[in-house]
């Protein structure tokens, strides 16, 4: 997309053309005032995540001001290593590791069918279930916890990881689908349908043609699944109850309690564990951004 | 559905007859199935897993169930069975002057927060189009690192920051000059809280909103507004009539989530308020919460549950209405 409106701003290079561009437009170095704003935008946005990782580094008697340290010097890594060796943070990320990457693949691969399927094909039930799917997100968590509790255990599945990963996927299934849809219905039709003229089967064209053309929507969607099966904390901490099958945002919790919460602790854990995710967001953030209501013929 | 399949099938087969003879009745069979199939497993999931607990929310809202009842199920000689009692809960709920002003509450609130995060969010999008290179890289990637903040985490730094003793808002906003903000408690007036619970709730929100407004608005053809502008339209009327309806789609799907989230808050007020919300800041999910957790009247709690739903269902029969018509023109 970029390249394409770089390459447009090339060939008209008078000034009077650019300054009315148009607000979806980019060019290359921004209106001041819009640049001003951008840094005030980003300023407000990141600060609690500043202060969260500079709380860090920062030594206990630096962290309860009256007067504010806005930088942690002289710093220290102690919190760092305490909350390494704090009980169960290996075994809390290896439980994690497993839920997400369970969720994650399940989740996209069913949600695809799905999608695929509402997408693709007119067929009986599927205003229905629409509906369900849409439906689905307006029950309120709060009011399925402790039937949700009690039926795991009457199954057996309470402190299990595979209980976790059928509640996780229950409740992220339906916005993948949806999202997942829209990808699926935004590939012409014609492409597949070119596809087999020149003689592939129907499944063959699917394959080889809109299957690429998706990979990006796939990413996006699994970014949010993993989002919100690495952070999620309410049914964790409900379902997980014995220790060595905490996940990692219930340990996280474990460094707040009613005595005191460990600043330092808290948010070097939290620091340590929001690594992956910024890393594999980093890493596909092109097909994100790009990804999440491109077109095939268009990109 | 199925009938108005047919007969594009069979023109379709009637102009290339290899295809039909390659596609066996056994294959065609498979195809009016192949949907279900497709949809069949997450169904299984969905079912499996909420099914149950939305049957039993369901029954217990029609039940009087309360800590006997509870002692009852594990404990069969103790306690008290649960006991129908109709539609009691709901009336109770309908004669209650506290539910009335809660369902108040969370409705201004969620009209304020649904609008706060769309238009904060979409006026980020636009920035992003209009900023130099590396800023709109810098916001993307902090937008990222909001998005990958765990809630637990933000919501306690949020809570510290408008701490009354050591927040830094505090100090901020005092040595700014814009009042005397020191040990200023910003719970104690509601409406304030509100707009500190908003500002929190606004920000968590802003990374999905923004960043998907930035993947839409990149989908606008320029030569359309390039067009438009040239034939005298205002920066409004391009906004819309050219960016808007081609906007809409994605627009209204983000406003019915948004709605759906913002109905529901629940967890950042009650981590911003200590885990010990006042009566002033129920929200309806609060209310449901701590009239089942607190007060153990599970059956009250379960007909809050169920009205919520109730509601949240009617005011979105407009937008699923509309969403199944999007899915249906593409």
């Amino acid at each position: 997309m970029s390249a394409i409106s770089a390459r447009g701003e090339r060939a008209v290079r008078k000034p009077a053309v650019r300054s009315k561009k148009a607000g979806g437009v980019k060019s290359k170095h921004g209106s001041l005032i819009a640049n001003v704003l951008g840094v005030l935008v980003i300023l407000v946005m990141v600060f609690p995540v500043y202060w969260a990782v500079s709380t860090s580094f920062k030594r206990g008697l630096d962290m309860n001001k009256a007067t504010p340290e806005w930088f942690p010097v002289p710093g220290t890594l102690q919190h760092y290593v305490s909350a390494w060796h704090k009980d169960f943070f290996l075994s809390s990320l290896k439980n994690s590791a497993i839920v997400v990457s369970i969720v994650v693949v399940v989740s996209i691969a069913v949600a695809f069918f799905a999608a695929v399927a509402v997408a693709r094909s007119r067929f009986r039930g599927r205003r229905a279930y629409i509906a369900i799917i849409i439906g689905i997100q307006m029950i309120p968590q709060t009011a399925l916890i402790i039937p949700l509790f009690v039926m795991l255990s009457h199954a057996h599945l309470q402190n299990k990881l595979l209980g976790l990963c059928l509640t996780y996927m229950a409740v992220i299934l339906p916005f993948c689908v949806w999202t997942l849809r829209g990808f699926v219905a935004n590939i012409p039709k014609d492409l597949e349908d070119a596809a087999m003229i020149d003689g592939c089967t129907r499944t063959g064209a699917f394959m080889r043609v809109t299957f690429p053309l998706i990979a990006p929507g796939l990413i996006a969607t699994s970014i949010f699944a993993f989002i919100q099966a690495w952070n999620e904390f309410v049914f964790a901490y409900i379902i997980m109850q014995n220790n060595d099958k905490w996940t990692a945002s219930v340990w996280l919790a474990s460094f707040i309690t009613q005595q005191q919460i460990d600043w330092g602790g808290l948010m070097a854990g939290a620091t340590m564990l929001a690594i992956p995710i910024v890393i594999l967001f980093m890493s596909v953030q092109r097909f994100v951004a790009t990804g999440l209501t491109a077109g095939a013929v268009k990109g | 559905m199925a009938a108005a399949e047919t007969p594009t099938l069979e023109s379709s087969s009637r102009q290339r007859p290899a295809v039909r003879r390659r596609q066996p009745l056994a294959s065609r069979v498979a195809k009016r199935g192949g949907p279900y199939l497709l949809i069949l497993p997450s169904l299984a999931v969905i079912g499996v897993i909420l099914a149950w607990p939305l049957y039993n929310l369901f029954v217990l809202a029609f039940q009087k169930f309360g800590l006997p009842q509870i002692l009852h199920m594990s404990h069969p000689k103790t306690g008290k069975a649960p006991e129908w009692v109709g539609f009691a809960n709901f009336s109770k709920a309908f004669h209650d002057p506290q539910f009335w002003s809660t369902l108040q509450r969370t409705a201004i609130f969620t009209a304020v927060n649904v609008a706060a995060t769309l238009i904060i969010g979409t006026a980020i999008a636009v920035l992003m189009g209009r900023v130099a290179k590396s800023i709109r890289l810098t916001l993307t990637a902090v937008l990222i690192f909001v998005w990958a903040t765990p809630q637990l985490v933000g919501l306690t730094i949020w809570n510290w920051l408008f701490d009354q003793e050591f927040g830094v808002v505090n100090y901020v906003l005092t040595k700014l000059h814009l009042g005397h903000f020191l040990h200023h408690s910003w719970y104690t007036q509601p409406w304030q809280g509100f707009m500190v619970v908003t500002f929190v709730v606004v920000w968590g929100a802003i990374p999905f909103i923004a960043i998907t407004m930035h993947a839409a608005l990149t989908q606008v053809p320029e030569e359309l507004v390039e067009a438009a502008r040239v034939d005298g339209a205002s920066p409004l009327q391009v906004f819309r009539n050219v960016m808007l309806p081609i906007l809409r789609p994605i627009l209204v799907i983000l406003t019915s989530l948004s709605i759906i989230w913002d109905f529901q808050v629940f967890t950042q007020i009650y981590i911003l308020r200590d885990n010990r919300p006042e009566p002033w800041y129920f929200l309806i999910s609060i209310f449901s919460f701590v009239t089942s957790f607190k007060a153990h009247d599970y059956g009250y709690g379960s007909a809050l549950s169920i009205i919520t739903l109730l509601i949240m269902a009617f005011v979105s029969i407009f937008y699923i209405r509309q969403l199944i018509r999007i899915s249906e023109d593409q």
